[in-house]
């Protein structure tokens, strides 16, 4: 099998206080991996290690290797904002910039140089048809973003994250601010998404991660208890701290 | 919002276990059809193919349940989709029994000495009735036409009377020599009636959430 990320042995304190513990895990290509567990369990500080995120905090620190195709992201001479261009990140909450429709989606690909108007105008439509969100939008492309409902603005996000190309994409609980119908779409989407991309995606929802993924890891207290096909965990768990935490026992 | 379908996925998933369900009830059928044509024609060619292709139907009976177990696991199934879920448990069972059947009957005519004399009996009649039965139920099913499930469940009491009327020929026979397998394959084939039965009324459980009993609701 192909990984197009992998995390080997990775450890991560913030300051004094370690957060995760020993983690090995791979990321499939062109799979989605959920991330599962309580609050608190380190699900999304790891998901923001596979494009440092964590950079930005500073009392983080970290031992153990990340791979992008094989090549350590924590090498001195990696390039971060390339790195978060081939690994892009939807965040909880929806975060349209104060800006149209249109400009949302134009502002990444003209930051990495693209200035051709036609090229940019394919980007954007490419983008917002990739992010299920074209025939309700191209209407009103010059509108605010700010007036789009909350599933069409967390798709207004994943169109911004697809406009740069990137390879990988990282959600954190990216249907938690939607109802149910939005969510839903959301889901569709991955399932969409993932013929082209690597999806890692964290889900405080089990049977979100249930019915998108198709590998699903289960942290507990900043350690991965287990990590599996996602039929196998949602029938046959092996370890049975995740058996208890799928079935509501805890967390 | 525009009407856009969600959960594409599950909801191939869901038809996909409809598909199987209908591929097992031709198999069953066709297992059924088969190990009569074999019984009366003396045919132990056909009757040793019918035990072989058993294991097709239990193979589709493992691919069913194992495929509802992840659904429910995974999706969350609800309302109609729900009793998709639980029909196809039911309904992949009874279908596993009617190949079953039919397995008991080709392996009577695999080992039988000489050919049944069926002249006069109500045997081949039973065998008509209960093959058309479970071909009206798989039609119901793929269909979704409680009409014709109904009839189904009317069309038992004609079986149970043929049922009758074959075992009161067996108790006048003269001839004792193949009185059990009479006596097993007309009960085979009555069952098989039940079966088909127990399908239309999950037909009609699938499509109204009605229970119903031998056409009559619980």
């Amino acid at each position: 099998m192909q990984y197009k990320m992998q995390a080997k042995n990775l450890n991560l304190y913030y300051g004094s206080k370690q957060a995760l513990y020993n983690i090995s895990l791979n990321v499939p290509t062109n799979k989605v991996v959920a991330l599962i567990g309580p609050s608190g369990c380190g699900k999304s500080t790891f998901l923001k290690t596979l494009n440092r995120m964590n950079d930005l905090i500073e009392s983080v620190h970290i031992d153990g290797d990340i791979f992008l195709d094989g090549n350590d992201i924590y090498a001195p001479d990696t390039d971060i904002v390339y790195l978060r261009k081939r690994v892009g990140m939807v965040f909880q909450r929806p975060n349209p910039f104060p800006m149209s429709i249109y400009e949302n989606i134009a502002y990444g690909p003209r930051v990495h140089g693209l200035k051709n108007k036609n090229k940019l105008n394919e980007v954007v439509e490419k983008s917002l048809r990739s992010a299920a969100l074209w025939d309700e939008v191209k209407d009103r492309l010059t509108d605010s973003a700010m007036g789009m409902s909350g599933g069409q603005q967390q798709r207004l996000c994943i169109a911004r994250v697809l406009a740069v190309e990137p390879e990988v994409i990282l959600m954190d609980e990216p249907c938690s601010a939607l109802d149910p119908i939005s969510t839903m779409k959301i889901e569709e989407l991955v399932a969409e998404l993932k013929k082209n991309y690597t999806i890692v995606m964290v889900t405080h929802n089990m049977q979100q991660a249930a019915r998108v993924s198709d590998y699903t890891a289960f942290f507990l207290n900043g350690k991965l208890v287990e990590h599996d096909i996602t039929d196998v965990i949602f029938t046959n768990p092996a370890d049975k701290q995740t058996e208890d935490y799928i079935s509501g026992r805890f967390g | 919002m525009e009407n856009q379908v969600t959960r594409k996925a599950y909801i191939e998933d869901l038809a996909r276990i409809q598909e199987k369900i209908v591929e097992m009830g031709i198999a069953a059928e066709t297992a059924a059809k088969n190990s009569i044509k074999a019984l009366l024609t003396f045919d132990k060619k056909l009757a040793a193919q019918v035990m072989e292709s058993d294991d097709i139907i239990d193979k589709l009976l493992i691919e069913i349940e194992d495929s509802c177990i992840l659904l429910i696991a995974k999706q969350q199934p609800i309302a109609h989709d729900l009793r998709v879920i639980a029909t196809s448990f039911k309904i992949s069972t009874d279908l596993e029994r009617i190949g079953d059947h039919a397995f008991d009957i080709a392996k009577i005519t695999y080992n039988l000495k000489k050919a049944f004399d069926f002249q006069d009996s109500h045997i081949k009649a039973l065998a008509d009735c209960a093959i058309s039965m479970i071909n009206m139920s798989i039609k119901a099913y793929k269909n979704a036409d409680v009409n014709l499930a109904e009839k189904v469940c009317i069309e038992d009491d004609n079986a149970d009377s043929l049922f009758a009327k074959t075992l009161t020929e067996i108790s006048n026979q003269t001839s004792i020599n193949t009185m059990p397998e009479f006596v097993f394959t007309s009960r085979y084939l009555e069952r098989i009636g039940d079966h088909a039965t127990n399908i239309a009324e999950w037909v009609i459980y699938l499509e109204t959430a009605e229970r119903i009993r031998k056409t009559k609701k619980i």
